[in-house]
């Protein structure tokens, strides 16, 4: 267990490095003129271009500009954006905000995802499942540009049930339609897979055995073949978290939240490099993290596996 | 058995993720009891007042410093925090300061505030967005350096040569004179700018050094002062300032509430968080009326939105393919359709709003008359493609449609339109002389004066003159306009330029812009100016 711990640390540093290098060689090559874009449609004056490429080394090649970053952000200085502010201040600003919708938004998902699909895994065929694969179906195809407008136009404005926006400081309450929103992105997936696990368990030998034994119905669910059927489904839901966490571009565009997709969005728009890079940097670490805790998950979800 | 540990863990994870999301809000901001609105705006780029030049960062720095002078509803220049600015030849301009005004932080406002604020502001190391506004005091240039090999080179550019104006020259603590490199009759005008505002010497850490954390709590000699400091993509909350000498404004304080989406902002509108939008999208128009009836508001705004022909793409050289482009467009029918009126159409080549402006300038080349089009376009042999070249990123898909559709029908050759996906794409590509046809622009002045169209847009030096346009009569009227004796010998000469424009037809006056904005049932007196800024100075709140 703690070799394999100290492997997969040691690989994540290795993806780690190559994950910001793409990431800083994708920015580098779409960058025009980042000065221009910041600018907007305003010209530039040819002395307020020369101190700005200065300061922020923009007259350097691509490797001498990742040497900078990369010199900085090993000093755990993450750098100043091309606004001119602390890329680690925004990002303390940021990341909050953003895990708490996220993990509303996954904890709703978890719920709705295993209760119904252990559900409808059960009574495979009856109205239930039915209603829910027709739910699952409008919701999933509807893209996200058109869901998050529509509730809060339907939610926040017209029944007035939730606020339309919320605020960096927002509290559950504040973040439960934007949490809904986006975890509609994933919910059908997960319920979709928690029901075929549970029909497929369900007909197992060690059901069989566990039925025969004599242990009641709820047990043989709750604990034989829930436990067995969630396999796949935490390996979803720890990838969905990470998904969830950087996938929040258009709900917190639409709920005025001022997290990290909105930064990743504005960063990209101003081909602003170190913010980009900056904050996708924490996303990689999130991402590792999370799958490394979902494998270790399985561990003791099943007893079959073993880390060495 | 073996499997109660995960749900447990599980369960208790789940509960405290709950818990800290319950727990990290729950600031609620009292509204309603005290006398204060909430203005909505985009996060500002800088809140330094010679680096504020677009109108969220000017909007809330307006609530902080109190300019030099104001306009009057004929737009004209009056004294504010000025005793009095005069200038006998229009190139030395005496400056006198009202007695008895103090910064926020008690520091009294003095010649220095601003001579130290200019001089700061224009150094061009600073690298401020509005450093050009200086440009015409004495001296700037020397202030500026100059990377000797080049941007891409490995050397670093020199130190300027000075860090002071030699223009600037303070007489005592309430007077100084500002000295022009050439005669301007409308420096009064352009004094009002943003970028013009004095600083306290707490602003600095050293002479000629900005604080670095000024600009988070910014202090200014304006009605209002910072509560706390900028929260960075949420919100500014200012209240008022106890020792403001200027006219009082009707409420406590602002809160000015930032949003990333122009749609959320409505949508906060509508549910009543905010107090007035200035601009309402253009998605919303369509139900504005009736979600707020006579709380949608329209006012005249500066923007003028054209298309330029480049000069070294040769088909558009000859005048007449020019004329014949612009008589085959509607463009009454775009502002309808398209803009659903929040637009009027522009038929000259500077805004409405400004003094010396003349109704249909451009005559009858600007009229809608597609038979006529057609014949002149044959008969000048223009070319067979037409292209529009626009930013993707702007809102500007469905209008560069709608005018490649009414060319395509009225002079029967094929148009399209492209879109680059940022406007300093399509810079790149003017720059490069690719073959980018018509090119999509639009302005908006910095101060109401004719020469801050014609002079940026058409002369050819101008800033925002993109397609290269130059004739030698027109940049020599427009030299002898700005160095005229008095405002209206000015407009005079102006006007003769503008009379040059419409013979070479240099861009397409498209649209003139006005403020479409809303506001709650808490405020009235809402006023959007030209500079689609809310006037903090009269906007009250409704007693309840």
């Amino acid at each position: 267990m703690f070799r394999y711990l100290i492997r997969r640390l040691l690989q994540m540093v290795l993806t780690f490095f190559g994950a910001t290098f793409i990431v800083y060689a994708l920015m580098f090559a779409n960058q025009t003129d980042p000065i221009q874009a910041l600018a907007g449609e305003r010209p530039i004056t040819d002395s307020q271009r020369l101190a700005l490429t200065e300061r922020y080394h923009l007259d350097e090649p691509f490797l001498g500009q990742y040497w900078h970053y990369m010199k900085g952000l090993l000093t755990g200085d993450f750098g100043i954006s091309l606004t001119n502010r602390k890329i680690s201040e925004m990002m303390a600003d940021a990341w909050p905000v953003t895990i708490r919708l996220a993990l509303i938004a996954i904890v709703i998902v978890a719920i709705v995802a295993i209760v119904a699909g252990v559900i409808s895994g059960i009574r495979r065929g009856g109205t239930f499942d039915n209603v829910t694969l027709v739910l699952t179906l409008v919701v999933l195809s509807m893209p996200i540009v058109v869901l998050a407008p529509l509730a809060r136009l339907v939610f926040g404005i017209q029944l007035g049930w939730f606020p339309p926006t919320a605020t960096r400081d927002a509290g559950f309450y504040e973040l439960l339609l934007p949490a809904l929103v986006l975890g509609s992105l994933v919910v059908a997936t997960e319920l979709r897979v928690t029901r075929s696990a549970v029909a497929e368990n369900l007909r197992s030998d060690y059901v069989r055995t566990a039925r025969a034994k004599g242990l009641t119905r709820q047990r043989v669910v709750g604990v034989h073949v829930l436990r067995n059927s969630l396999i796949p489904v935490v390996t979803l839901i720890g990838v969905d978290l990470g998904n969830l966490m950087s996938g929040a571009i258009v709900t917190e565009g639409v709920f005025n939240i001022p997290g990290v997709g909105f930064n990743l969005f504005r960063a990209i728009k101003t081909e602003d490099g170190p913010l980009v890079v900056g904050f996708v940097s924490v996303l990689v670490i999130v991402f590792l993290m999370v799958n490394l805790l979902v494998d270790l998950l399985y561990a003791a979800l099943d007893p079959r596996i073993r880390y060495e | 058995m073996l499997g109660k540990r995960p749900w447990k863990m599980a369960a208790g994870a789940a509960a405290i993720v709950m818990l800290v999301a319950g727990c990290g809000g729950g600031s609620d901001e009292a509204e309603g009891s005290e006398n204060t609105v909430v203005l909505g705006i985009a996060e500002p780029k800088h809140l330094i007042p010679a680096n504020s030049t677009e109108s969220n960062g000017s909007q809330v720095l307006s609530s902080l410093f109190y300019p030099l002078v104001n306009f009057n509803e004929q737009k004209q220049p009056v004294e504010a925090a000025a005793e009095s600015i005069t200038s006998d030849d229009n190139k030395v301009w005496t400056i006198k300061l009202k007695p008895g005004f103090t910064f926020s932080n008690d520091e009294p406002v003095t010649s220095d505030s601003y001579i130290n604020a200019w001089n700061n502001g224009a150094y061009g190391p600073n690298g401020n967005d509005g450093s050009y506004f200086f440009e015409r005091i004495a001296g700037y240039a020397d202030l500026q350096s100059k990377d000797p090999d080049g941007e891409d080179g490995p050397q670093k550019a020199p130190e300027p040569k000075a860090k002071t104006m030699t223009g600037l020259k303070k007489v005592d603590d309430t007077t100084f004179t500002v000295t022009l490199s050439a005669p301007f009759a409308g420096w009064k005008s352009v004094l009002a700018y943003t970028v013009f505002y004095p600083l306290p010497n707490a602003a600095f850490s050293s002479p000629g050094v900005l604080n670095e954390a000024f600009e988070q709590t910014p202090i200014g000699n304006g009605p209002f002062k910072v509560v706390g400091k900028w929260e960075h993509d949420q919100q500014i909350v200012v209240t008022k300032a106890a020792g403001f000498k200027g006219p009082a404004p009707k409420v406590e304080g602002i809160t000015w509430k930032i949003y990333q989406d122009q749609q959320a902002q409505y949508a906060d509108l509508v549910a009543g968080n905010l107090d007035v939008q200035t601009l309402i999208p253009i998605e919303s128009l369509g139900s504005a009326a009736g979600d707020l009836g006579d709380r949608l508001k329209k006012s005249p705004s500066s923007d003028f939105a054209f298309v330029g022909f480049p000069t070294f793409q040769k088909e558009f050289s000859n005048p007449d393919v020019r004329r014949a482009l612009s008589m085959a467009i509607n463009r009454k029918e775009m502002t309808d359709q398209i803009f659903l009126q929040s637009q009027t159409p522009a038929t000259s080549f500077v805004s409405p709003v400004v003094a010396g402006y003349r109704e249909n300038t451009c005559g009858k080349w600007c009229e809608y008359k597609p038979a006529e089009a057609k014949a002149l376009y044959t008969k000048a042999q223009g070319p067979k493609e037409i292209k529009i070249t626009y930013n993707a990123d702007g809102g500007h898909k469905a209008w560069v449609d709608a005018m490649c559709n009414q060319i395509k029908a009225s002079l029967a050759v094929n148009c399209t339109g492209q879109g680059e996906p940022k406007f300093a794409d399509l810079l790149t590509k003017v720059d490069a002389e690719q073959p980018v046809g018509l090119i999509r622009l639009g302005w908006i002045m910095d101060y109401p004066l004719m020469e801050n169209y014609l002079g940026p847009l058409y002369s050819t030096t101008g800033g925002s003159n993109y397609y290269g346009y130059s004739n030698t009569a027109f940049d020599s009227l427009l030299k002898e306009g700005s160095e005229a004796a008095t405002p209206e010998a000015a407009i005079k000469k102006w006007q003769e330029a503008e009379d040059i424009l419409v013979k070479d037809m240099p861009v397409l006056p498209l649209r003139f812009g006005q403020n479409t904005y809303g506001f709650s049932e808490r405020v009235t007196n809402v006023e959007v100016d030209l500079f689609k800024k809310v006037n903090i100075y009269k906007i009250e709140r409704v007693a309840s």
